[in-house]
C-alpha cells in the first residue's frame, strides 16, 4: 500500500504494471511473470483459426482424463490400499481410476504423434516437446508404481518379472519393485506430483509462446 | 530476429483469427472423459485377480512348494545364487561388454536363501516342537556335503512323492536324514499361513515389505504356472499384459517387443547382446530411444521428417485451403 492511500481503499496501483526500475525481488518476479505469461495469453480469448483441428483436442483431453486421474486415486489413497478389494464401491473407483489411466495415455500418445507430425518444436518451442517428453517417461513410471500396488496376482507378475530389467541396471537396490511400501509412496506422493507440476509447466510454455504456426505456411510473414 | 524471438503479434501476421473459450473448452473434455470413464467402468470394471500366497501355493501344488523350499536350503534356486542386489552370487547378473552396473552397484538388500527362507523361519517355528528343533540341530551341524547329499536324494524322492487329499506329501523311503522332518514342518508352516508372516523383510510390527515372499515365490513353478494360463510370460508379451482381457500397460508395447525378436532372445547373441543381457540390452535401448525422442527438435534429419511426410498437411488442411483461397482472391483482378 502506498504511503499516501486511504486505509481500507482499494490501492489502485497496485493494479498496475511493476515499473521497470521498481526495486525488489518480488517486483522482478512479477515482471518476469507479467512479461512471459500476461492473463491476456494464460486465458485468451482469440485463438489463430488453424487451431480447428483434431490434432489440438489430444492436449486438452489428456489433461482431463489426467484431472480424473489424479481425482480417483484420491479417493482410493483416502481409503486406503486394500479398500477396493473388499468393496464394491471401492472397486468402481478403482475402474475410474484404470480407465481414466488408459484415456490418458490413448490421449497422450495422440497428443505426441500429433505434434510430432506438426514439428511442435518449431520457432522457439524445444523446450515445451522436452517437457512433454519428460511427462510421457514419468508417467510411465507412475503407472507402472501403480500396477505393482494393487496387491493382487497382476501387481506379484510384474513386480517379480521387472525386478530383473530394474535389477540389471544397477538400481535394483535404490528401487525395488517387490518394497510394496516404496512403490505405495512413490505412486501416490511424488510421482503425481512430478507429473502434475510438469503439466503445469507444460500448459505455461504452451501458453506463453503461443501455438506454433502450421509447417511452410505459404502466407508466413518473414519475422 | 529469430521466429522464437518475435512478439505474437508479428508472428501470427497473416494469420485470422478465431473466437476461443478456453475454460469451456476444458469444461466439455473434463465432462466428455468423465462420461466416457463411467460408462466403461460400469461396464468393463477392472481386473482383480487375487493374490497368490505361500498358504496358498503350498495348498494347491504342496509338491512344488517342498521342491522349491529344498532348492532354497541347497542354494540351487535362482535367487539363491542371483548376485547384486541380494547377494554375491553371478546367476543372473547381466553385462555388456564392460559396461556391468548391476555388479558395481553391489550388494543393497541381503537375502540369505537357506537361512531366511527355510532355516530362520523353522528356527521361530521351535515352539514346543522337539522333533523340529532336534531336526534343526542334526541338519546344522552335518557338514556340508552331507546336507547337499540328504538335499538331493529329498528332491529326486519328491519327483514320485504322493498327495494325500489332506495334502499330506508323501515322499518314498530315502536317506533323507532331518530334512524330511524340516520340509514336513515347512508345508505345516506354509498351509498354515504363518510362512507368509515370517518371510516379511522387517522384524518390525509394521510390514510394507514383501521382497522374500515375493523372491520365494518367483523361485517356484506355482505362480509362473498361473502366469502362463493368463498368457503373462514374457513370450506372450509379457509384463504388458494383465489378467483377463484388459489392455494392461499398452504403452510398453515398445519395450516388450524387443524380448520378443532377436538378438535379444536368441541364445547365440548379436555384438555381446543375447538372452543372457537381454534385460540390460532392452533398457539401455528404450534409454536411447528415449533421449533422442527428447532431442528429436535439435536432431537434423530426424526434426525434418514431418517436413517430408506431409501428415501436416492433413493437420491443417482447412488452414491451407482458407490460405489457397486467400491468395487466389488476392490476384484475381476485381474479385468480390
Amino acid at each position: 500500500m502506498s504511503s499516501d492511500s486511504v486505509p481500507g481503499a482499494i490501492d489502485a496501483a497496485a493494479a498496475q504494471p511493476v515499473g521497470e526500475d521498481e526495486p525488489g525481488w518480488t517486483a522482478a518476479v512479477r515482471r518476469r511473470v507479467e512479461k512471459t505469461l500476461p492473463i491476456t495469453e494464460l486465458l485468451p480469448t482469440k485463438q489463430p483459426a488453424y487451431i480447428g483441428s483434431w490434432v489440438y483436442v489430444f492436449g486438452v483431453v489428456t489433461i482431463a482424463a489426467l484431472v480424473w486421474v489424479v481425482l480417483s486415486g484420491v479417493v482410493l489413497a483416502f481409503f486406503g490400499s486394500a479398500w477396493w478389494h473388499v468393496s464394491s464401491v471401492g472397486h468402481f473407483f478403482n475402474s475410474i481410476h484404470y480407465w481414466s489411466v488408459q484415456m490418458f495415455f490413448i490421449f497422450m500418445v495422440l497428443h505426441l504423434w500429433g505434434q510430432f507430425w506438426g514439428a511442435g518444436w518449431r520457432d522457439g518451442r524445444a523446450k515445451t516437446w522436452m517437457v512433454g517428453v519428460v511427462i510421457f517417461s514419468i508417467s510411465i513410471g507412475t503407472a507402472f508404481t501403480g500396477y505393482v500396488i494393487q496387491q493382487n496376482f497382476d501387481s506379484q507378475w510384474i513386480a517379480i518379472n521387472a525386478k530383473d530389467a530394474i535389477n540389471s541396471t544397477g538400481i535394483g537396490g535404490l528401487f525395488n519393485a517387490l518394497n510394496f511400501g516404496q512403490m505405495y509412496g512413490l505412486h501416490v506422493m511424488l510421482f503425481p506430483i512430478g507429473v502434475t507440476l510438469l503439466v503445469v509447466l507444460h500448459i505455461i510454455q504452451v501458453r506463453a509462446k503461443g501455438v506454433v504456426r502450421p509447417i511452410d505456411d505459404p502466407f508466413q510473414v518473414a519475422p | 530476429m529469430k521466429a522464437s524471438k518475435v512478439d505474437k503479434k508479428t508472428y501470427y501476421r497473416g494469420i485470422p483469427m478465431m473466437p476461443y473459450d478456453l475454460l469451456k473448452e476444458v469444461t466439455i473434455a473434463m465432462i466428455a472423459v468423465l462420461g466416457f470413464v463411467l460408462i466403461v467402468s460400469a461396464v468393463l470394471s477392472s481386473p482383480d485377480v487375487p493374490s497368490v500366497t505361500l498358504q496358498s501355493w503350498s495348498k494347491a501344488d504342496p509338491v512344488d512348494f517342498l521342491t522349491t523350499a529344498t532348492g532354497e536350503l541347497s542354494g540351487g534356486t535362482v535367487v539363491a545364487g542371483y548376485g547384486p542386489p541380494y547377494n554375491t552370487g553371478s546367476g543372473s547378473v547381466q553385462s555388456w561388454g564392460p559396461l556391468a552396473p548391476q555388479s558395481w552397484a553391489g550388494v543393497h538388500i541381503p537375502v540369505n536363501a537357506p537361512n531366511d527362507f527355510v532355516i530362520e523361519p523353522l528356527t521361530q517355528a521351535t515352539a514346543g516342537d522337539s522333533a523340529l528343533a532336534s531336526a534343526l540341530s542334526a541338519y546344522n551341524s552335518a557338514s556340508g556335503d552331507q546336507q547337499q547329499k540328504w538335499l538331493a536324494n529329498y528332491t529326486t524322492g519328491l519327483g514320485t512323492a504322493t498327495v494325500a487329499s489332506d495334502g499330506t506329501v508323501t515322499v518314498p523311503s530315502g536317506d533323507y536324514g532331518p530334512v524330511t522332518v524340516l520340509m514336513d514342518r515347512m508345508l505345516t508352516l506354509a498351509r498354515s499361513g504363518g510362512l507368509d508372516a515370517l518371510l516379511l523383510t522387517s522384524d518390525h510390527f509394521y510390514q510394507t515389505d514383501f521382497t522374500r515372499p515375493l523372491l520365494f515365490l518367483d523361485d517356484g513353478g506355482y505362480i509362473a504356472d498361473l502366469a502362463t494360463q493368463q498368457k503373462l510370460i514374457g513370450s506372450d508379451w509379457g509384463v504388458m499384459n494383465e489378467t483377463g482381457r484388459y489392455p494392461g500397460q499398452a504403452w510398453l508395447w515398445l519395450y516388450t517387443m524387443w524380448y520378443q525378436i532377436p538378438p535379444f532372445n536368441s541364445d547365440t547373441g548379436f555384438l555381446g547382446i543375447s538372452a543372457a543381457n537381454t534385460d540390460l540390452a532392452v533398457v539401455g535401448i528404450m534409454l536411447l530411444l528415449t533421449a533422442i525422442l527428447f532431442l528429436v527438435p535439435v536432431i537434423p534429419g530426424l526434426r525434418d521428417i514431418p517436413r517430408w511426410i506431409p501428415i501436416h498437411k492433413l493437420i491443417w488442411r482447412r488452414h491451407y485451403a482458407d490460405m489457397r483461397r486467400r491468395a487466389a482472391a488476392a490476384t484475381t483482378p476485381n474479385a468480390p
